[in-house]
């Protein structure tokens, strides 16, 4: 029998904020985190502008010693420090460096989407092509393995389970989450870290700049750059950051009093196998629509009944099909639409990180009952029109919230959708 | 530079990778670097390096080797500074 599974505990490290406290709070504020990035304009890059957590080496200085710290670069600091937080959240404390104790009904999945590209750009390259290689010392693999995340968080917490990291470019954070859900739903596990992260690199961003897919024309006024759902969208802002979730059995979550924001009740991953319309850069509609209508199933519950959809909406040329997708998926008209927001437009996008920040968000508004306000859409998009009235412009209380579908899509055409509940107690 | 300066050299450069602090406080000479100061095995290199960068010298693998306890590294790091 299936088990039912719940979060717990959340850890985030998002360009608008660290904490859950502050993140809420700038949520409902509908606070932006997208700022200019000096280092863009000398290096000549198109967008100038970028959603990185701030002031973060300081904050990441506080939570280890100078021994791990040698080894934790940009990508695997926002992920242990999000599951520092997330572990404390959810009751539990970071065990003694001495104790050797195994967790062995705890693992990880902490997945990015290109990680630490830092080390590689800054150490690797240059030490090698110096022919230096001794020089690198014993702390690159670690940092630049694909695993280094979840290796690391795995380390702090000493996790016996699966400890493994996955990726899917811009769904990675969402997929980690379903995959920790069905580990803990198929009694594989009882607990479960699970979340995305993505280091802040010009190495990371060059690729998307060079492919015009990011935002050229904001870099005098960023928080008005990542502008989903808008007109004048006009490509992503890049971000970084972090985010970690605890899953958890309900069983042994309630044995132990443990606090319960909401519970996981679907989930969905799915490719468009890049044929109908599909590309290495486009979702297959069809993909899409197959991938939310098999989140509701799989949470057993009928289309009508998602109340609300934190989307994957980028500030592309692909949020109005997004949007339509969502309608034909759900069968819902502009009328009876759910209420839908992005929270990339307060962060920008996460990339690897992107689905795991946003079901931090997601799980927020659920647990406080509110739908943070999707800024920078005033003038929505010609195509979004008929359901303009269903995207808060401002924070709106919204305690009947009962359910809500997080999508995430990403390049290869592949998608992924979880359905969140409000948890109430029987 | 005399052996009792290498020696707090040495205690410097490990003290970053040593485990047991209290062992790092009161070691001395023959103390084993991996099995006494719970330095992890895979972050020798590191101290070799360092010991590269804060001594002026170049240690060889082979020498590196050779190395277990703080002594053994002292004398190295005396031989080469001659």
């Amino acid at each position: 029998m299936n088990k039912r599974v719940v979060i717990t505990g959340m850890g985030v490290a998002a360009p608008n904020a660290h904490g859950l406290n502050n993140f809420e709070k700038a949520l409902r504020e509908g606070l932006s985190g997208i700022r200019f990035h000096p280092l863009l304009a000398e290096l000549k890059f198109g967008c100038q502008i970028v959603g990185v957590p701030e002031d973060f080496e300081t904050i990441r200085k506080s939570y280890f010693d100078r021994e791990k710290l040698m080894s934790i670069n940009d990508n695997i600091g926002y992920a242990s420090v999000s599951a520092v937080d997330a572990w404390r959240d959810a009751g539990f404390s970071m065990p003694d460096a001495d104790d050797d104790t195994v967790d062995w009904d705890t693992g990880v999945i902490a997945g990015s989407g290109i990680g630490g590209m830092d080390t590689i750009a800054l150490s690797v390259v240059p030490l090698v092509n110096e022919g230096r290689v001794r020089r690198l010392g014993s702390r690159v693999v670690e940092q630049v393995m694909n695993s280094g995340t979840s290796a690391r968080i795995g380390g702090l917490i000493g996790a016996g389970n699966k400890v493994t990291s996955n990726s899917s470019a811009c769904s990675t954070g969402n997929e980690a989450v379903i995959d920790a859900f069905w580990r803990i739903r198929t009694g594989l596990a009882k607990r479960m870290i699970a979340g995305g992260s993505e280091g802040a690199s010009p190495y990371i961003w060059g690729g998307f700049d060079a492919m015009r897919v990011i935002c050229r024309k904001f870099n005098e006024n960023p928080a008005a750059g990542s502008r989903p759902m808008s007109a004048t969208a006009c490509g992503f802002v890049p971000g970084a950051g972090g985010a970690m979730l605890v899953l958890e059995e309900l069983e042994t979550a309630l044995a132990r009093g443990a606090r319960i924001y909401a519970e996981i009740v679907g989930g969905a991953v799915n490719s468009g196998g890049q044929r109908m319309g599909g590309s290495m850069t486009a979702p297959n509609p069809e993909g899409v629509k197959r991938c939310i209508r098999d989140a509701v199933n799989d949470a057993a519950i009928d289309l009508a009944q998602i109340d609300a959809i934190n989307g994957h909406l980028t500030a592309t040329y692909a949020d109005p099909i997004e949007v339509r997708n969502w309608a034909e998926a759900l069968e819902r008209a502009p009328d009876n639409f759910p209420y839908i927001n992005s929270t990339k437009s307060l962060i920008g996008h996460c990339l690897g990180a992107a689905g795991a920040i946003e079901c931090v968000a997601s799980v927020l508004q659920i647990y406080r009952g509110f739908l943070h306000p999707s800024i920078n859409c005033e003038d929505v998009h010609p195509e979004i029109a008929p359901y303009a009235s269903k995207i808060p412009q401002s924070c709106m209380e919204f305690p009947e919230l009962k359910y809500l579908a997080k999508a995430g899509f990403g390049f290869g055409d592949v998608n992924s959708c979880i359905v969140f509940k409000k948890w109430e107690e029987k | 530079m005399d052996d009792k300066k290498i020696f707090e050299e040495m205690l410097n450069i490990l003290r970053v990778y040593t485990k047991d602090q209290a062992a790092l406080e009161k070691a001395t000479l023959d103390k084993h670097i991996l099995d006494d100061l719970k330095v992890n095995s895979a972050r020798l290199v590191d101290v070799i390096i360092k010991c590269e960068d804060v001594f002026g010298i170049t240690v060889e693998d082979d020498e590196a080797d050779k190395i277990r306890t703080i002594g053994d590294a002292v004398n190295i790091i005396k031989q080469k500074l001659g």
